[in-house]
């Protein structure tokens, strides 16, 4: 017997909007029995994984910091995946945007004014979309896979950050270690409310950055454009749409924005350049875009889901002994019945018999 | 949806024991850099967590977080820890040092133990490590007597001193037997990384070594060398599981011992802030059984051992020359821990350049 996907001549509305409750409902059963397996109480660890972090203020603040960078850097993507622009490479644009905007309190430590965490974000933005111009133009010039070509300059962009702060950029005072040297206090994103808890302004970016792209995409011209390209090139051309000058766009958009949350983080969240200070955000952030079906707002809501999983994880550890790698697990199971929810609302399963596999074979492509 | 999250945190409520009956319990926290599973650096602290827990029993209550990356997440982890009620948190990886220190400001009540750092900004933050490269010169003489190329390969995380300082201490201790002997590092630039560690052993039994030592934490370059037939020793625990015809012995981290000192300092309420560079004598390094060698290298290994053991013998004692060969310390002249502490160069006969 053979199983195979059809797709569905039409899709259920109603499936449609129910089904990433449906994928949460499914982890929570899925989850229970896995708990249960490992002989933890299913309704205590799923307590402290999804509502104990919501619970103090605190913790919504780290939240915040958490889900920052994700929410920027998937708006962005969700530009260019829109536009049919496979952006792989937001991570090394990411980490160049931070490294653009840490050059003035790294290599200027003297140089203390107001105008210094300003300057910083903009050469954070136009670091992360310099980089991200490289396989825009490699694209439009050579007609290269950008698939392959952003994805090997997150190589290049973390051996280039690993060089700077093992060599030139080393903190003086630091008995050798590679890290570069603190942020002076005007080099340091301030906390949105310093009373509470440790959140940056990062946050805020994120969110003004989602309405922003949610605007361009469903009210402009441009988001037309962006859409139209996307989903048929062809048509895109007898609308006088130009594909080449799309891509570049697409690219500048999230490249800024994937910079502007390096360099959030970087000046935020840590205070200094390390060899290895992004989780791999950039990459995380691919799956927040899809979760988040490619729509801005849905974007914040995936990336505050994502970030939970991560602060739920770490109380489950604490308070209930989960291991780290069931934790993971559990984060796997997440995105699996997302993705599964998904299929089946646009395919259904067909089972095949061996018999009658003759008849139908014609049917499938 | 709602409705069952809803029901389902009213009946974990309910489950749930309230914070007050850790009340007399004293709670002990730590944070590791890889996974408890790693057989290296992780492992040996959880041992430590796990001689606490036999040390008090029912007085201490323990949790850990492993495997916490060295960026925004290990403030907010720390915090975690912090607000759980821990009353002491060990944090061992030299990356937490301004994480730990932040964290320390925001709660003073909460004592903090930094391992292998140098910033203690707080009252209620101490830093403490071990004389790992004691356990090195005696590796060193073991190495000199059983290499026939006179060469070792060294497998180097990062170029901090500590490292630095195996380096140079591993180096002395082989010119103690054999004046000529030489040394080739190889640095991976992690902690934890079995395949890169992997391939730095390779190119170095392919580059003429017979003796691979290391100073990263997994139990890859062990396995390497027994594949290929050469001698090699463990790290940071005893891994002669890893390579039983292979090991010659391990430098063994035992932090059980501290940390079973500073967790009764927290009951008695007598702890305070230090800094502990804890040696072979104090048991903090332990070398693992000298195996897969002769009776007269395993004889020398002890007699030096014992020697560094009393403090009759201290493994940077002059004359010792610098790599360019300009002098470092006189005949007899002892190094100073402080000094040690940021040392940046190598001793004369490393074949590698300090990275800068």
């Amino acid at each position: 017997m053979r199983i195979e996907l059809v797709k569905r001549p039409q899709h259920s509305k109603l499936f449609s909007a129910l089904s990433p409750f449906l994928a949460f409902g499914l982890t929570i059963v899925a989850g229970a029995v896995l708990f249960a397996l490992l002989g933890k109480n299913p309704a205590t660890t799923l307590y402290y994984y999804f509502i104990d972090p919501l619970t103090e203020v605190w913790s919504l603040h780290e939240l915040a910091i958490k889900a920052a960078p994700l929410i920027l850097i998937a708006v962005g993507l969700s530009v260019c995946f829109l536009s049919n622009n496979w952006n792989i490479g937001a991570e090394g644009q990411f980490l160049m945007g931070a490294v653009a905007g840490s050059m003035l309190p790294v290599l200027f430590p003297e140089f203390q004014f107001w105008i210094v965490l300003p300057l910083m974000l903009l050469m954070g933005m136009a670091g992360g979309a310099a980089y991200a111009a490289i396989p825009a133009f490699l694209k439009v010039r050579f007609n290269t896979n950008e698939i392959l070509t952003s994805l090997m300059l997150v190589y290049v962009a973390q051996l280039f950050l690993d060089w700077l702060v093992r060599g030139p950029w080393r903190n003086p005072a630091g008995f050798n270690f590679p890290e570069t040297r603190n942020f002076h206090s005007y080099a340091i994103l301030p906390e949105i409310l310093p009373d509470s808890g440790r959140a940056h302004w990062g946050f805020v970016f994120a969110l003004v950055a989602a309405l922003l792209v949610w605007f361009l995409l469903s009210k402009t011209l441009k988001g037309f454009e962006v859409k139209v390209l996307g989903q048929s090139p062809r048509a895109g051309r007898f609308a006088g749409f130009s594909a080449g000058r799309m891509v570049i766009f697409a690219f500048l958009v999230s490249g800024a924005l994937a910079g502007l949350a390096g360099i959030s983080e970087v000046s935020g969240a840590i205070g200094q350049l390390r060899p290895s200070f992004s989780p791999g955000y950039g990459f995380t952030a691919i799956i927040v875009a899809f979760l988040g079906r490619l729509n801005p707002l849905g974007i914040v809501a995936a990336g505050l889901v994502l970030a939970l999983t991560y602060l739920g994880g770490e109380a489950a550890q604490i308070s209930v002994g989960l291991s780290d790698k069931v934790v993971r697990a559990f984060q796997g199971m997440i995105l699996f019945f997302v993705l599964a929810c998904d299929t089946m609302i646009h395919y259904q399963i067909r089972f095949v018999r061996p018999q009658a596999a003759g008849a139908g074979e014609t049917s499938h492509v | 949806m709602r409705k069952t999250l809803l029901a389902l945190a009213a009946s974990a409520a309910v489950l749930i024991p309230g914070g007050a009956m850790a009340q007399d319990k004293t709670k002990a926290c730590w944070i590791y850099i890889g996974p408890i599973g790693d057989f290296g650096w992780s492992y040996q602290h959880h041992q430590g967590l796990l001689d606490v827990e036999k040390e008090f029993g029912d007085k201490v209550e323990t949790a850990f977080l492993e495997s916490v990356p060295e960026s925004a997440d290990a403030e907010r982890a720390l915090e975690r820890l912090a607000r759980s009620g821990c009353d002491i948190i060990f944090t061992t990886s030299f990356g937490y040092m301004d994480p730990t220190n932040k964290i320390a400001g925001r709660f003073p009540d909460v004592k903090f133990e930094h391992a292998t750092g140098y910033k203690r900004e707080h009252e209620n933050v101490s830093t403490y490590n071990s004389k790992f490269h004691e356990g090195r010169y005696v590796q060193g003489v073991i190495a000199a007597k059983m290499s026939e190329a006179g060469v070792a390969g060294y497998i180097a995380s990062f170029p901090i001193p500590e490292v630095v300082m195996g380096i140079n201490a591993f180096l002395l201790g082989a010119q103690s037997v054999n004046p000529d002997f030489k040394v080739k590092v190889v640095w991976a630039n992690t902690w934890f990384d079995p395949g890169k560690e992997a391939d730095a052993a390779k190119a170095l039994i392919d580059q003429g070594v017979d003796i691979i030592t290391q100073h990263t934490d997994s139990t890859a370059p062990i396995q390497v060398a027994a594949e290929r037939g050469i001698k090699a020793f463990g790290q940071a625990s005893d891994m002669i599981a890893f390579g039983p015809e292979t090991q010659l012995t391990s430098i063994i981290d035992d932090w059980g011992p501290y940390y079973i000192e500073r967790v009764k300092a927290v009951m008695d309420g007598t702890w305070e802030q230090v800094d502990v560079w804890g040696d072979m004598a104090e048991g903090h390094v332990v070398m693992a059984p000298y195996t897969n060698m002769p009776d007269d290298v395993k004889a020398l290994a002890e007699e030096t051992e014992a020697k560094i053991k009393s403090h009759e013998f201290n493994p940077f004692t002059g004359p010792i020359n610098k790599q360019d060969g300009t002098q470092w310390l006189a005949d007899g002249e002892v190094a100073e821990d402080g000094f040690l502490l940021g040392l940046n160069f190598y001793v004369e006969g490393v074949d590698d350049q300090l990275p800068q």
